[in-house]
This record gives C-alpha cells, sequence and structure tokens, in this order.
C-alpha cells in the first residue's frame, strides 16, 4: 500500500474519531473540523517522509490537538483565555492513553442525531463530522445548492452551542428512543444512496452502522447493519443497463456473499425479541441465503412479515405479505389479500403491479393488461416504467 | 443556563394544567414564572411612523396562546427537556424551549 493509499485508509476510518475527540476537547466544531483538515494535510506531507506511523489514528488526534492548541494560542493569547483553555489542551490524554476513550464517535453520533436538530440537519452534520464528505459533497448528493447546505451546517451547529445540546451518550432512559433516532439517519442515508450514482451515501451509512454496532452493540442496530449489508450485497444485480432486475431474475452468483456472510454473523448474534429492523434484516437473510430463487423460504417471510405488521401495522406491509403468501398458497390467495388493499393504498403503483403480476399468472390476462396499465400511469421513475412496459408486451405477445 | 419554556396552551383542547407537583418536583431549577392573564388582556405595540401604536389582542394571531411562563436553570437541553415534559400542561399543549440569551 503506498503512502497516499494510507493517508485515504487512515481518513476513511479516523476522520469521525479525530473529528469527535477534538470536539469533546475544544467544545467547538468548527475549530475541530478545520483542524482534522490540517492534520491529513499534514500526514500527506509527512507520511512519505517520514513513513506511516505504527499508529496513524493517534498521530492524526495528536497532531490535530496540537493545532487546536496553536490556533486557540494565537486567538487567546491577548483575550486571557488562554489561560483556561490550554491546560485542557495540554493535558488530556498523551496519544497512548487515547484507545482509553473509544467513544467519542458514539457522542457525536447522538448529538448529530439529536431530536432538537431538523432531521436535514441531522444527515448533513452526520456526513460531515462522522463520515468527512465535504459541504459541496453533501450539497450534490441531495441535489441542494452548496451555500443552502453550507448555511445548514452552520445553523446545526449554532444550535447545538446556543441551545446546549449535550455532546455525549444518553442516559439509559433516553437510549431507546435516542438510538432509534440514529439508526433512522443512517437507515434514510443508505436509501438516498441506494440509486447508482449516490453509492458513497450507502457506503458511509454501512461504516458507520459498523462503528454503532462494535461500539454499544444493539438488536437494532445489528439489525439495520445486517439489513443494508443484504441489500447492498444486490447492487451489481439489481440493474442491467438501467433497467431493473427483479429479485427472483437476478444473478445471484454475483451477490457480495462477504456481504451477506457479514450480514448473517451479525443477524446471528442478535436475534432476540426482534424489533422492525431485525425483523426486515430476517426477510433479507432469508432471500440471500437462497442460492435460487426457487429455494427462497417463503414461508418463513410471510411469516416474519406478520411479525413486522404487529409492530407497525400498515398496508404496505401487509402488501408485501400478500407477496409471500401467494408463493406459499397460489396467486389467488395473494391476490385475495391485495384486493383487500385497494381502498387504503389508492394510486400505489406497486399495488398495482402486484395485482397484475397475480392475475397474469392466474391467466387473467384482459385484468392483468388493466393493472399493468395503471401502474404504468402510476409508477414515479423511468426505470420502474421501462420494466412495466417490459411486462406488458410480454403479455400481449405471450 | 437558562431556558425560558413559553407554555402553550389549545382553547379546544382542556386538561388539568395546576403546576403544584412540578413546582414540587422541579424545585430550586425554576426561577421564576407565572400563569399569565388570557388574550383578552392582552395589549400590543407596533412601530408606526417612527413612533408606535397600540392594539388590542396578541401580536399574532394562532389559535394556540401563551398561557404562562417559566424560567429554568439547567446543565443542558436534554434537562431542560426533562424538565418541560414533565409539565402538566405537556400533556395537552405545547411548549417552547428558549435558550436565555448570555
Amino acid at each position: 500500500m503506498g503512502v497516499t493509499d494510507a493517508v485515504d485508509e487512515a481518513f476513511r476510518t479516523e476522520w469521525g474519531q479525530v473529528v469527535a475527540t477534538l470536539i469533546r476537547v475544544t467544545g467547538d466544531w468548527d475549530l475541530a473540523e478545520e483542524c482534522a483538515s490540517d492534520a491529513f494535510a499534514s500526514a500527506l506531507a509527512t507520511w512519505p517522509r517520514d513513513g506511516v506511523p505504527r499508529r496513524p489514528g493517534a498521530w492524526l488526534t495528536t497532531t490535530a490537538r496540537n493545532r487546536a492548541l496553536d490556533r486557540l494560542r494565537r486567538g487567546a493569547a491577548e483575550s486571557g483565555r488562554l489561560r483556561r483553555l490550554a491546560p485542557v489542551l495540554e493535558d488530556d490524554s498523551p496519544p497512548a492513553e487515547e484507545d482509553a476513550v473509544p467513544d467519542d464517535r458514539l457522542r457525536l453520533m447522538f448529538t448529530c442525531c439529536h431530536p432538537a436538530l431538523p432531521l436535514e440537519a441531522q444527515v448533513a452534520l452526520t456526513l460531515r463530522t462522522l463520515a468527512g464528505l465535504t459541504t459541496p459533497e453533501i450539497a450534490r448528493a441531495f441535489l441542494v445548492p452548496e451555500a443552502t447546505m453550507a448555511q445548514r451546517l452552520v445553523r446545526a451547529k449554532r444550535k447545538i452551542r446556543n441551545a446546549r445540546i449535550p455532546y455525549r451518550v444518553p442516559p439509559a432512559e433516553l437510549l431507546p428512543e435516542r438510538m432509534a433516532g440514529v439508526l433512522g439517519v443512517l437507515y434514510l442515508l443508505f436509501n438516498e444512496g441506494y440509486s447508482t450514482e449516490r453509492r458513497e451515501l450507502a457506503t458511509e451509512a454501512i461504516r458507520l452502522a459498523r462503528v454503532l454496532v462494535s461500539l454499544l452493540p444493539s438488536s437494532e442496530a445489528g439489525g439495520l447493519l445486517a439489513l443494508m449489508l443484504f441489500q447492498e450485497s444486490r447492487r451489481a444485480t439489481r440493474t442491467e443497463h438501467g433497467d431493473l432486475v427483479t429479485l427472483a431474475e437476478q444473478d445471484r452468483t454475483r451477490w457480495d456473499r462477504a456481504m451477506i456472510d457479514e450480514g448473517l454473523a451479525v443477524l446471528d448474534e442478535m436475534f432476540a425479541d426482534p424489533g422492525p429492523y431485525q425483523l426486515q434484516a430476517a426477510i433479507a437473510a432469508c432471500h440471500a441465503m437462497a442460492r435460487h430463487a426457487e429455494d427462497t423460504d417463503w414461508r418463513r417471510i410471510a411469516d416474519l412479515y406478520e411479525l413486522v405488521a404487529e409492530l407497525n401495522p400498515s398496508p404496505v406491509v401487509e402488501l408485501n405479505r400478500a407477496v409471500a403468501v401467494a408463493e406459499v398458497d397460489g396467486p389467488a390467495a395473494g391476490l385475495a389479500l391485495v384486493d383487500d388493499l385497494r381502498a387504503e393504498l389508492p394510486g400505489y403503483h406497486l399495488l398495482a403491479a402486484t395485482r397484475a403480476d397475480l392475475l397474469r399468472r392466474l391467466s387473467r390476462h384482459q385484468e392483468a393488461r388493466e393493472a399493468y396499465e395503471e401502474a404504468l400511469n402510476q409508477a414515479p421513475t423511468d426505470a420502474e416504467r421501462r420494466f412495466l412496459a417490459r411486462r406488458l408486451v410480454e403479455l400481449t405477445t405471450s | 443556563m437558562r431556558f425560558l419554556m413559553f407554555v402553550c396552551a389549545d382553547p379546544d383542547l382542556t386538561g388539568d394544567g395546576s403546576p403544584d407537583t412540578w413546582l414540587a418536583e422541579t424545585g430550586e431549577r425554576r426561577l421564576e414564572g407565572s400563569r399569565l392573564r388570557p388574550l383578552s388582556d392582552a395589549t400590543t405595540l407596533w412601530p408606526k411612523e417612527g413612533g408606535t401604536f397600540v392594539s388590542d389582542g396578541p401580536f399574532a394571531e394562532t389559535k394556540e396562546f401563551i398561557a404562562g411562563y417559566d424560567i429554568i436553570e439547567c446543565a443542558d437541553l436534554d434537562e431542560a427537556v426533562d424538565i418541560a415534559a414533565k409539565h402538566p400542561v405537556a400533556k395537552f399543549g405545547a411548549i417552547e424551549l428558549r435558550p436565555v440569551w448570555e
């Protein structure tokens, strides 16, 4: 590995830790980010000459902290604040003890995802401070002007400071609720990264979930990590030349086995008193474990959707359960369930598309055609419209 | 740091807002506060041609109104939220927390 690669690697794995530690030590978010950037620039300049340090993270944190001290010393010399600040920076743990505070990134996650911040700011702050994406990169990912994103970050940091949002892992009584907030942000990030162009968001969501699971293991965090790994493992096969490929038709030999194995291992450790993410992960695991589409354990999937519905009753969950029931008990049984949902999901293209598919399998071709046309009119993306149009043509020519 | 709690009520919703238990539990962390007379007793001053004019009623025409206020002393926002959530009006009205500019 070259030195530049080593710096890149350190950036991906250490940025969040460096920023998180500097925020704790200085209490100043902007200063923390600037000094972390300086430390990485310094690594690029000195590592080629001096070699990659044995503990890159500790080296970077120490360098960033010294930089912070320099800046504070310069800025505060005349104001007399130095005496107050310097001991904080100088007396704090030397590099050897950095491992004693492994939870700075956790503090940072919970503060970024504090419910007193708007959701879009939670997402942006997480990407900036924990994942190290730049403001222009985040702006591009969310299709907003750079100035808007910069403003969003400034406002969020100002509120953290002025309304004194604490920098800590919440106490036990608040933890379940706050954890749900953090997981919600990570899953939102992952879903934003579902499309090919924004893959880095999905990658970051998985990376941050791994950090969360390793620092503060919980069944739902593990469930979310597994769910994201299973979904991501299918990325290469989800589309072919921009066209959607159904789960049944995907080339399963091209699914990422390493991700699937990691997901299964995480899920295996956690499966007790399942929450919504664990259940969804367990469903995704049924697909991931089937080497061929026809090996899928649809009975288990139908049962799992029933558990999901108990936790979060929703017609969309029922629709998914209907698909599984159709595989177990036949398309007629599935169709009966789907028809019951029509009033609850008016205009939902996946309902029309599911009906169309079931009607086709029941050889009710005229009704299937009508349902495909309905789905075509409702589908939100070109890829989905092309997929449905293809199905409609196949039906007409078969 | 200090937070101002605006205790806001909706006239269509009612509940028992008597704060005695809350006051006892909050103790010294609540520095001061009071219930406020109704909106029919409110007076608002507006800027006008270098001076002001006085009108009847609140400054904003919303259904919810500020029914009372409290100033609390807290270490951070989480503590303020914890105290505010226990206020009896939190069960049927809204409570806005604003850090005092210090």
